[in-house]
């Protein structure tokens, strides 16, 4: 495999971990815009309890007990956060994700701004068992009754409520799912390129990923899978479009062009890409005949 | 003594300086349909959100089975045999026929282990096949699948009557159920339940169509300006001079007066 490739394809992968990340609180309506606060815990608690300046412990602990870290914040950070709603929520994840930001950069044992080096590696590899199973685990986690009840939440809280769904527990469930999911993100991201710096981990990273979900869908649980590809590849395959084409032009302005096609999208889609409806489309294609068949039997 | 299901005793309910309910009592007879009808703004709806929990009562009890609801957290009134409809349908736009009515059975699955059960992944587990049943047996196990939205309105009316089923409730609250239904979409709804109530479901509607209320119901009590003004037979209501001025107005009443008897 090309180094080119295999570097896109590490992106890919941390960028489908992130996007989950996203996914889960999203499926219930919860805007976060903290993703690089998470990531930055998660790389940071996984760097330093592998190192040998920290703990020392192997690869595997390390990632567990970065991802546990992660949970553990999330969760305690998902009581005062889930207070509030819509463009709110986004400026509080936005804000936690700058106070994560703002201790990291002054920690001296964890390098402070001259950013830590990080011992173990993790190949690509890795890197793609990860991500496939956060999908797997994603696909299962909106395929239970919580994220049925999620889903609900998302359409309509009062009713939730009144059918018994506990939704303070069923949020705090998502939000801190999800927080561990980009703490992992976060572990892999460190591991993968054995040096992390707070700076890399900015507010364009967090606007990003949301854009990968809210494009990509918040319905069901492929809306992230497309959103993260389309995002990774997209801009890709102008570049090398561009390239083949010999337009200098078309290279440097390929952004313009994925920006527009990003407010076309919304403009056409505003559910995102994959709904609901569009899903079921697509399965009938595949069971169409089982379908027809019922309803002749009618 | 009567057997009642529930039990509602000097309820009050202001909203700032406005009283929407003032000291309602009514009992609601176990395995009776009971209908609460009054006009525009009596404050039907508002008993229904006191039931459900909606909005916490200012003063009074509310007893369903023996059990004292009155404080209890809206999200666990349910799991005490309380399960209502909307008066303006509130199923979940983005999920199908099948997840809103797995939704219902949420109360019954409280646990860890019940949570994290994969309903979407598993084709034939017990919770899906019993929502299934529950939509066959109600006459609209055509659409399991389909996402609510595009069904037609009656279908949806009648969707939301199930899902507040499969919670196995002891009391059904239903508000206005058949508005907005043309006669066969009504006397389908109306089939459904009289199979509700035969199963043991006590039913108590709020319903302007009297018409609907009179085939149904086989009590009825009468709200005004959130007091309650009458209690009967629906025969009777049509007699009574306090529902008549509250529905028609002081002027009219001798006339409709005359017209009932007349009919």
């Amino acid at each position: 495999m090309s180094g080119y490739l295999e570097s896109q394809l590490i992106i890919l992968c941390l960028s489908i971990i992130y996007a989950y990340g996203i996914f889960l609180p999203a499926a219930s309506g919860q805007l976060n815009l903290g993703a690089a606060g998470f990531i930055t815990l998660g790389a940071y608690a996984s760097g330093w309890i592998n190192s040998s300046d920290g703990l020392g412990l192997p690869l595997p602990i390390s990632l567990l007990l970065a991802v546990l870290f992660t949970g553990a914040i999330s969760f305690a950070i998902a009581f005062p956060i889930l207070r509030t709603r819509g463009v709110y929520m986004v400026l509080a994840t936005f804000a936690f994700a700058e106070v994560v930001s703002g201790l990291t950069i002054n920690m001296e044992f964890l390098g402070a701004a001259a950013g830590m080096p990080v011992d173990a590696h993790a190949s690509l590899i890795v890197l793609v068992v990860a991500a496939i199973g956060v999908i797997l685990f994603s696909f299962y986690f909106m395929s239970t009754r919580l994220g049925l009840a999620l889903r609900s939440i998302h359409d309509d809280e009062s009713v939730s409520v009144l059918f018994g769904v506990n939704v303070r527990f069923a949020k705090v469930a998502a939000f801190t799912a999800g927080g561990m999911l980009m703490g992992l993100g976060g572990a892999m991201y460190g591991h993968h390129y054995n040096y992390i710096e707070a700076q890399s981990f900015n507010v364009l990273l967090s606007i990003y990923i949301l854009l990968y979900v809210l494009l990509g869908g918040t319905q069901t649980a492929w809306g992230p899978l497309i959103g993260a590809i389309f995002f990774t590849v997209v801009p890709e395959l102008i570049r090398n479009l561009a390239i083949e084409i010999g337009s200098t032009w078309l290279a440097d302005s390929r952004f313009i062009f994925f920006g527009g096609f990003i407010i076309l999208m919304m403009v056409v889609r505003p559910e995102g890409v994959v709904t609901r409806t569009m899903q079921d489309r697509v399965a009938s294609i595949f069971t169409g005949n089982r379908r027809k068949n019922a309803s002749e039997a009618e | 003594m009567t057997d009642n299901v529930l039990t509602i005793s000097g309820i009050h309910k202001s909203f700032g300086g406005l009283q929407v309910i003032n000291d309602v009592s009514m009992n609601v007879r176990r395995g009776s349909r009971t209908a609460l009808i009054g006009p525009n703004g009596a404050g039907k709806t508002t008993v229904f959100n006191l039931l459900t929990g909606v909005y916490p009562i200012d003063e009074g009890t509310i007893v369903l089975d023996g059990t004292d609801v009155s404080h209890v957290p809206s999200q666990d009134r349910v799991i005490h045999g309380m399960s209502r409809s909307f008066q303006n349908i509130r199923l979940m736009p983005h999920l199908s026929t099948i997840e809103n009515v797995m939704l219902g059975q949420h109360s019954r699955a409280r646990s860890i282990g019940s949570l994290m059960f994969p309903l979407g992944l598993l084709c034939r587990n017990r919770w899906r096949l019993e929502a299934e049943q529950a939509l066959q047996d109600s006459g609209i196990g055509t659409y399991p699948g389909e996402v609510v939205a595009n069904l037609p309105y009656g279908v949806q009316k009648r969707i939301e009557v199930v899902r507040a089923m499969v919670s196995q409730p002891k009391l059904l609250l239903l508000d206005e159920p058949a508005a907005g239904l043309n006669d066969i979409e009504t006397r389908q709804l109306q089939e459904l339940l009289e199979k509700v109530s035969a199963s043991g479901v006590t039913i108590l509607v709020v319903e302007h169509d009297m018409h609907f209320v009179r085939n149904l119901c086989d009590h009825v009590v009468v709200l005004n300006f959130g007091q309650k003004i009458f209690e009967g037979t629906p025969d009777e209501v049509h007699q009574d001079p306090a529902v008549l001025e509250a529905y028609l107005g002081s002027d009219d009443t001798q006339t409709a007066k005359e017209t009932s008897d007349a009919s």
